[in-house]
């Protein structure tokens, strides 16, 4: 299925996303739209590792036991995210990091 | 240009536009929303390297579990209306530079990096071999770390549930002393 698209397009494609990803953290004031541009850091992290297991080191399967594992911390760290981020809107009523310096010296 | 070519090049260029429309909308939810199409785009990677099982982990953990988790939080502490707040211009651009400077030093890496191709034959990565693969503990076996994601699953449950969770105490003593 992959036909003659060479293993260099994929690692293209994944670094783009990564560079997307970290651009939206720096740019970016509210929590939840940062916690998205990590979740894209993070899939493209995914993509690099089962392209490298399928293009280089089929016979086994290592890159793709370790995207699902990826998944599923991607998953648990998601649902703490949200849980710390539900907290701070409750105690600040608001979620922008340039409101949140109340731990500053 | 074959099918396969077509199809690759329709993913990619919906994972570049959706992710760049991830984080420049300035509407929360919509981002949200090209976030999902990003992560669908990804699960059709998967499926066209063959990886049918991780494409369906992706299908229902990313976009079923993490998006609609992401959704409810939004609706939860901001206004659907509302406009999100973006950096200054200054900042916008000197990221922009920084970001597009490691692209281009990867990129450049990547493409002058010689990859030896693989010369073993592939193993079918059909449910069948995955899961005997997650299950079993001697070589080539995956039961250690499918032990211990068990466990980081259960304690980043109980976490969210007790940092999620309303303290009661506080609640009335605050409503006491307003009253």
């Amino acid at each position: 299925m992959i036909g003659n698209i060479s293993l260099n397009s994929f690692l293209a494609i994944s670094t783009l996303m990564f560079f997307i990803g970290i651009y939206g953290f720096l740019t970016r004031r509210n929590l939840i739209t940062m916690l998205m541009s990590i979740e894209l850091i993070l899939n493209s992290v995914n993509i690099n590792f089962v392209v490298f297991n399928r293009f280089l080191y089929p016979n086994q399967l290592q890159g793709h036991f370790f995207s699902l594992i990826v998944i599923a911390v991607a998953a648990s760290e998601a649902a703490v995210a949200i849980a710390i981020i539900i907290n701070i809107y409750r105690n600040f009523k608001s979620i922008d990091v340039e409101n949140l310096d109340q731990m500053k010296f | 240009m074959t099918l396969s070519d077509i199809i690759f090049y329709l993913f990619v260029g919906s994972i570049l536009t959706f992710s760049v429309l991830t984080v420049t909308s300035r509407r929360i939810l919509r981002s949200a929303v090209y976030l999902l199409f990003v992560l669908v785009s990804t699960a059709g990677l998967y499926f066209m390297l063959n990886y049918n099982f991780l494409a369906a982990v992706q299908l229902t953990v990313y976009a079923g579990g993490i998006i609609v988790l992401i959704i409810f939080s939004i609706l939860l502490t901001s206004h659907v209306s509302e406009k999100a707040v973006v950096a200054p211009v200054r900042q916008q651009i000197f990221s922009a530079l920084a970001v597009a400077a490691g692209a281009v030093l990867t990129l450049m890496t990547i493409f002058k990096f010689g990859f030896t191709p693989a010369t073993s034959p592939a193993i079918d990565s059909n449910v069948q071999n995955v899961g005997r693969a997650l299950v079993s503990y001697g070589r080539d076996g995956y039961a250690l770390p499918f032990e211990v994601i068990s466990i980081l699953l259960l304690a980043a449950m109980v976490g969210a549930i007790v940092l999620a969770k309303k303290e009661k105490h506080l609640e009335t003593t605050d409503t006491k002393s307003n009253n």
